[in-house]
């Protein structure tokens, strides 16, 4: 028999193994998207291959018969062909008719609202957006900004990128979740975990300072709101508690200064019909006049709408006083979090900024004012949550000594009697969490009981959000009360939901991924991917095949390990058995035959039964001889 | 209802080995990993004071709790086992998970004294279909009501935040001294009142925010 060769725990080469998959970070914002690489714990920006900006605006232009175009390219499309621009996709993900409703009249593109009674038959609908001669999902649109940053850090690297950690606001719910992982996937990207923005800031910050204590991220970015309250401690980042506002802004400071400049020309008479493409032109115009009073204290620009060119000269005091009702929304957002923490403002060690709208001044007074304190800034409030995501797809790729503790930004709960929401997981509560909570029946010989999953912090069901909606039949015939339903909601470390129902007394149970109201069904996830990924089908092989030889590598080692600390207890039949066994192992965990791998496997297992079985019992004659287990080891 | 004595007994027939699901040789019952081939093992059915390595007591250290809390979630968070498989990915997340519960239910004072109560066989008061029908509490809780309903100014709200904060201190005491002395009925009495004294401090606090916003 031929001398075979068993390796050290931890030491058996496999292929490809040499090469650390490079796990990028990105920040997927609503105005700006960046993706950064981090090595040894420091991470950096990837630009373009100029080497200029590292900022892609989300910004996707859809020509006829092209492939989109992301970024700067699309923007400047925007004066052109405002029809074929998508922009602030970010605000649509996840949501559903009532959300669109209240935010589409501030979105410069139209929006295909689904049929109200289509959503009421329980058929998930999504919105979807009219984009010159297409019809698309903000998923799909979300997915090819993805491409574009994914194509951005393989041409700057080199190399394939795979993997990502992507951010998403603490606020976002369930749904915005889902479609942010369904983006990710239908862009090829494998998402390691899901992170909260400003958690993603904080360790931006919390890395560089090493500083313990009580931490406060304000995040203002284009379209959303977050306030995060952070503790830090012997390498352990807790997020203590969160809240925000998915919709709110700086686009929002844009659309005030628009308002605010038409409604001048029309106090000098000029009436103005906005189309979508002035409507963008404008909001262009108002972006420009906000960045200027960054600096400025006050600033001049030209409208020209419809022929009509009019020049207006905006003071940063009127700025000021056009988005102080919004600022002021962020600051009470901001004490109700403190509060719900039971925090005071001077508790709080530092304030982190995050996103470009904290470069506005009167938001930068109102931060400082609140906590009697000037915010950290030093690292570009536009690039520090990407650097963040780059840490932390680091350390879920190559380990790391600190460890990111994430919590439930929105309670969940179920409809029960009355439309009365029951509350299952509040808001802030550490996740992964698994919480059970037990329901019965309310009429005699009920043999189905609906179950309403909703998000949110009101007390009617009509006020939150609504999840997922299963029905748990087959319960057996018994007198109302009788029956004991346990429901199980499972959030996981991304902060997605599962549901699980079963009646105690029989079993029965149900169980589902909590996605459809607002997310895509599987079937149109599996056409979108055979329509925009020829390879989606090798990708899911190759994914399969990591995924058996990592099963497989450690079905090895684990057996090793248990040969190195009973050998007394091998028989040398065993030996050879299960040395033969691992080296058929190997061989095929080096090919590209996963049901060989899979098939090796079991063999092995087989071989090395009788040795584990060997040890169970060696094990239990210690114990039954009165010795404690803990004494053995 | 009541889940009557089983957590006691269960202590005591728990077997001291269980088969390692990946080495299938013997692991500790108390193990997070198995001692010979290093994998994560499932959370098993340990109460949370064992969990933490503590007696059943309602006087706990939170911060000693805390550093144990944080210690193993370092080493059993799913962030640990990402490139890990599937099934290692799977158990970490419920080790977590069940971690995060332990500590959650110890370190809040109402919780803690209802887990111990359930622990002792007895249900607490309030649960589902359990009305509370203590006429000095619910008369006492319905003068703290009354006194938050008519406070309208910020030091009115924050005097009565500050005196049912101080007297939820004291009746944490009696619920400890009622459980150390396996006075169980009047343990269930405190633990109920406990819970409207913590409300009570909740709404005092919404309602500051509530007058601060306005």
């Amino acid at each position: 028999m031929a001398l075979l060769k068993i390796h050290e725990p931890g030491q058996t080469p496999l292929p490809h193994e040499d090469e650390r998959q490079l796990a990028v970070g990105i920040d997927l914002g609503t105005t700006n998207s960046v993706v950064a690489i981090s090595n040894d714990e420091k991470p950096e920006v990837l630009r373009d291959t100029s080497g200029g900006n590292a900022i892609v605006p989300s910004v996707v232009y859809y020509g006829a018969d092209a492939d989109p175009v992301v970024g700067e390219a699309a923007r400047d499309q925007i004066n052109d062909n405002a029809n074929r621009v998508v922009s602030s996709v970010k605000r649509l993900m996840g949501r559903g008719i009532a959300d669109v409703k209240s935010i589409a009249g501030t979105l410069p593109y139209h929006v295909e609202v689904p049929a109200e009674d289509a959503e009421k038959s329980g058929e998930p609908m999504m919105v979807r957006l009219n984009v010159g001669d297409r019809v698309l999902t903000p998923v799909e649109v979300s997915a090819d900004i993805l491409r574009a940053l994914r194509a951005r850090a393989e041409a700057s690297l080199g190399k394939p990128v795979e993997k990502a950690v992507i951010t998403v606001p603490a606020y976002f719910d369930d749904g915005a979740r889902t479609a942010t992982k369904d983006a990710a996937r239908l862009a090829g990207i494998e998402v390691l975990r899901l992170v909260n923005e400003p958690t993603a800031a904080a360790l931006a910050y919390g890395l560089d300072n090493g500083a313990e204590g009580l931490y406060a991220v304000y995040d203002l970015g284009g379209g959303t709101f977050d306030i995060s309250l952070l503790k830090m401690q012997k390498g352990v980042f807790q997020v203590k508690a969160t809240g925000g506002d998915a919709a709110l802004g700086g686009d929002d400071f844009d659309h005030a200064i628009a308002e605010h400049l038409l409604a001048e020309r029309k106090d000098g008479g000029t009436t103005d019909d906005l189309d979508a493409s002035d409507a963008k032109r404008l909001l262009k115009t108002a972006r420009k006049v906000k960045e200027a009073l960054t600096d400025a204290d006050e600033t001049s620009v030209t409208v020209s709408l419809g022929g009509a060119d009019t020049t207006h000269t905006v003071t940063r005091a009127a700025f000021d006083a056009m988005i102080a009702k919004l600022v002021s929304r962020t600051i009470a957002i901001t004490e109700q979090v403190l509060d719900d923490a039971d925090i005071l403002a001077d508790d709080v060690k530092g304030v982190v900024l995050v996103g470009g709208s904290t470069r506005v001044p009167a938001v930068r007074k109102a931060v400082a004012d609140l906590f009697e304190q000037d915010p950290l800034s030093d690292i570009d409030p536009d690039e520090v949550v990407a650097l963040g995501a780059a840490l932390q797809a680091e350390a879920l790729t190559g380990g790391s000594d600190n460890l990111l503790l994430d919590v439930t930004p929105l309670s969940l709960g179920l409809e029960t009697m009355g439309g009365i929401v029951e509350k299952v997981i509040d808001r802030n509560t550490p996740i992964p969490v698994a919480k059970a909570q037990e329901f019965t029946t309310y009429q005699d010989g009920q043999s189905a009981m609906m179950i309403h999953v909703v998000q949110g912090e009101r007390e009617m069901v009509d006020q939150c959000r609504s999840l997922a909606r299963f029905a748990l039949t087959g319960i057996p015939s018994m007198a109302a009360g009788a029956a004991r339903i346990k429901v199980t909601f499972n959030v996981d470390a991304d902060g997605l939901l599962t549901v699980s129902a079963r009646e105690e007394t029989t079993g029965t149970e149900q169980e589902v991924a909590v996605k459809p109201t607002y997310g895509i069904n599987e079937l149109d996830m599996a056409n979108m991917l055979r329509e925009s990924m020829v390879h989606a089908r090798e990708d899911m092989e190759m994914r399969l095949l990591t995924e058996a030889r990592v099963e497989a590598r450690r079905n090895v080692l684990a057996v090793q390990a248990a040969m190195n600390a009973d050998r007394a207890l091998l028989t040398s039949e065993d030996e050879d058995n299960i040395a033969a066994a691992i080296a058929k192992l190997e061989a095929a965990m080096s090919g590209e035959d996963r049901d060989l791998i899979n098939e090796q496997a079991e063999a092995l297992e087989d071989a090395s039964r009788p040795f584990a079985e060997a040890r169970m019992d060696a094990r239990i004659r210690q114990a039954l001889a009165g010795r404690n287990v803990d004494q053995v080891n | 209802m009541s889940n009557t004595g089983t957590s006691e007994t269960r202590t005591a027939e728990q077997p001291q080995h269980k088969v390692c699901w990946s080495c299938k040789g013997p692991v500790g019952a108390t193990s997070l990993f198995c001692e010979t081939c290093n994998a994560i093992q499932p959370p098993g059915q340990l109460d949370h004071f064992t969990r933490f390595g503590l007696k059943r007591t309602f006087i706990i250290d939170v911060d000693a709790i805390e550093a144990t809390y944080l210690k193993q979630q370092q080493l059993l968070h799913p962030d640990r086992f990402a490139s890990k498989s599937a099934r290692e990915q799977a158990l970490s997340s419920q080790q977590a998970a069940t971690l995060n519960g332990a500590f959650e239910t110890l370190k809040n004072p109402v919780a803690r004294a209802e887990y111990l109560l359930r622990l002792a066989g007895h249900e607490p008061e309030g649960g589902e279909g359990h009305t509370v029908n203590d006429p000095e509490l619910l008369m006492e809780a319905m003068e703290m009501r009354e006194a938050l309903h008519d406070a309208d100014d910020r030091n009115a709200v924050d005097t009565m935040i500050k005196d049912t904060r101080k007297a939820a201190r004291a009746c944490e005491k009696d619920v400890a001294d009622a459980l150390e002395q396996n006075a169980y009925d009047r343990a269930k009495k405190l633990t109920t009142r406990l819970r409207y004294l913590m409300k009570m401090t909740e709404e005092a606090r919404a309602k500051k925010s509530r007058l601060a916003a306005a």
